[in-house]
């Protein structure tokens, strides 16, 4: 009960807290909220770009939260995404002549292996070295940032635009959308997404693999008493996680624009974040919190049209109070919950000790 | 052109070593810091506005560190009061700057971009690169020989120890988090305010993240930190100056290659050195007793 009704009151607190920030900006709360409502689900288009900007998360969101059961934070998903896109854009690019069904196959393998390198680097720093993997991903991400651009500008440039953009990818790479969105660009991105979600309940819950994720993520000791190589796990688990991010550019590259476009993303992967803490975790969790973030974010679209004061960055804004609402633990403690109260010492809540900064955790 | 560099490498180090040095309060005391980012973006949000208003960038930096101040008071009210995990609140409070400040920035000057520029007269010319360096000598002595200093240190190495003796240790974090916000938002001040005119979207860049690599490097002391952000800033710095560079061939190194060097120097850096480095015994654990 209080694995659903904590992140429901979160939810609810901080939609009320980014609310009376608009409301000092001037707009009227009912009127925002109607904004949202409207902008997100208002029409068959607009639930169309509602479910397009959910399929990323989804993924983004199972990349942070499969980290996150093995204790590591994955903060890279932004830059996995890019490389995956890329990667995608690239094949496409670089083989336009190749037919369907082989070529988005193709494509999409490049995406996931891409975000799978990305993150098996900082995967690797944190089991060999011990450098704690938020700092890397989020340096990576800007790596990543860089690479993409130069490619986009450079050897795969499209010559037939102005924007900052790859060539675009033959015709046999594209993947056809559901007509019935009026134009919203939905694929087969989203039901691929729904199924990498199972795929990961089936991992963590139901294989050997999964079992051992969860077991360095509760606790190193433990999990080297029970014979499980810490090291060894960490570098799968973000790898894994890499690979999930990656596969957004499967929706975006092969549904969407049919090319890799620089900053195509909204902040996919740290949206992701607050996906992951508001689903608990949980690939069904995960499922409904993309929903929910996709449509605030197609809403505040919305809102900066439709109002003077309010602008789509209040969206971060919100999920920002989400995401502290989420983790504090003292305000929830209250609920008295039998199965939490006492079984856990004071010193979990913040759960990672002096650990945390990767010094007990190294060179093994 | 080496003076030149150095030059640039003392400039541009500075915003590093403030923000490096509240994330040494905080982190000494116990509690992660991963928010610098956000306090510094909201800094320079803060000082950016508070110069233009009161055409006096001392001023100005002092509505900067009063900005990061007041970030980071929500930042102690969930972790130290509300116990929650600190590398996620720390995460969620650098996207709350992320999204605050263009929001802020609409709301007093009618565009998400950029805030008007500051006129040369009120900015910063050298002074924040000077007060750093001072402030890293008073944190230097500070934690030696004040009675604070101790406490601070107790507070993150054995808090049990330092409430049998009486000083309350969340007191002590409240006190370190708050002061640390302050001088990232001095950090974010000597963005907006010295190394630029006005403040613009996103500006920090990772630098948060940087003056906290920094930090890990210097093995949370403040000289060696310092010492640590001069590296970071060199690297920022000399990408600057690498733009426009020539392979031998004669072709120029794409612009992208050398922008990414500093992300990759701090990689390079934190794989070097962690293990041998050790965070303070109490870090991330939060104290009961808000």
């Amino acid at each position: 009960m209080r694995r659903t009704l904590q992140p429901l009151l979160s939810l609810l607190l901080g939609l009320a807290a980014g609310l009376l920030v608009t409301w000092f900006a001037g707009e009227s709360p009912w009127h925002v909220l109607r904004i949202l409502g409207q902008g997100a689900f208002g029409s068959r288009y607009d639930l169309g770009q509602t479910l397009f900007y959910t399929t990323p998360l989804i993924f983004t969101g199972l990349s942070v939260a499969v980290a996150l059961q093995a204790g590591l934070f994955n903060v890279g998903a932004e830059g996995q995404l890019t490389l995956g896109a890329l990667a995608a854009a690239a094949v496409g690019g670089l083989w336009p002549r190749l037919p369907a069904p082989a070529a988005p196959w193709l494509a999409g393998l490049a995406a996931l292996l891409a975000g799978t390198l990305w993150g098996a680097i900082p995967g690797w720093l944190r089991a060999r070295r011990g450098s704690h993997e938020v700092i890397n991903t989020i340096m990576l991400n800007f790596i990543a940032a860089g690479l993409a651009s130069y490619v986009a500008l450079y050897p795969l440039r499209n010559p037939e635009s102005q924007n900052a953009e790859t060539r675009p990818i033959g015709p046999g790479y594209l993947i056809s959308q559901f007509g019935v969105f009026s134009g919203a660009p939905v694929s087969a991105a989203l039901p691929l997404a729904i199924l990498a979600a199972v795929l990961v309940w089936v991992l963590l819950w139901r294989t050997g693999l999964g079992y051992e994720l969860r077991a360095v993520g509760q606790g190193e000791a433990a999990a080297r008493a029970a014979g499980i190589d810490a090291g060894r796990i960490r570098i799968i688990a973000l790898s894994l996680a890499g690979g999930l991010a990656g596969l957004v550019g499967v929706g975006e590259v092969l549904g969407n624009a049919g090319k890799f476009r620089v900053d195509f993303s909204p902040e996919y992967g740290f949206i992701g974040i607050a996906v992951a803490l508001l689903g608990r975790n949980h690939p069904a969790g995960i499922v409904a919190a993309a929903l929910l973030f996709g449509a605030l974010h197609k809403g505040a679209a919305a809102l900066d049209l439709e109002t003077e004061h309010v602008t789509r960055e209040v969206s971060l804004l919100l999920q920002a109070l989400i995401i502290l609402c989420v983790s504090a633990e003292g305000l929830w403690a209250w609920m008295g919950d039998k199965h939490w109260a006492g079984k856990r010492p004071p010193g979990d809540a913040g759960k990672k000790g002096a650990g945390e900064m990767g010094i007990e955790n190294c060179l093994h | 052109m080496f003076f030149q560099l150095s030059a640039a490498t003392l400039r541009v180090s500075t915003p590093l070593i403030f923000a490096a040095l509240g994330g040494l309060l905080s982190e000494r005391s116990g509690v992660i810091n991963i928010a610098l980012e956000g306090l510094m973006l909201i800094g320079a949000f803060g000082a950016a506005v508070g110069t233009l208003v009161t055409h006096s960038p001392w001023l100005g930096s002092v509505c900067g560190m009063g900005a990061g101040a007041a970030l980071a008071a929500l930042y102690g009210l969930f972790v130290i009061r509300l116990r929650a995990n600190q590398i996620v609140a720390g995460m969620a409070l650098n996207m709350l700057a992320l999204g605050l400040t263009p929001f802020l920035c609409k709301m007093f000057y009618d565009v998400t971009g950029s805030t008007p520029a500051i006129a040369a007269p009120e900015r910063f010319h050298s002074a924040p690169l000077w007060l750093s360096w001072v402030l890293v000598a008073l944190c230097w002595v500070g934690l030696k020989q004040t009675p604070a200093g101790l406490w601070l240190t107790f507070a993150g190495e054995h808090p049990e120890a330092l409430e049998a003796a009486g000083i309350r240790v969340n007191r002590v974090r409240w006190a370190a988090v708050l002061m640390s916000g302050a001088l990232a938002g001095m950090g974010g001040a000597s963005l907006s305010v010295y190394l630029s005119s006005s403040f613009s979207r996103n500006m920090t860049a990772g630098r948060g993240f940087m003056a906290l690599a920094a930090l890990i490097f210097g093995k949370w002391r403040p000289v060696p930190a310092a010492l640590a952000c001069l590296l970071f800033g060199f690297a920022d710095a000399a990408q600057m100056r690498l733009q426009g560079a020539t392979l031998w061939g004669g072709k120029p190194i794409p612009v992208q290659f050398i922008q990414i060097l500093p992300y990759l120097v701090t990689i390079l850096v934190l794989a070097g050195v962690v293990g041998r480095s050790r965070a303070p015994k109490a870090l991330g654990r939060p104290f009961p007793g808000g």
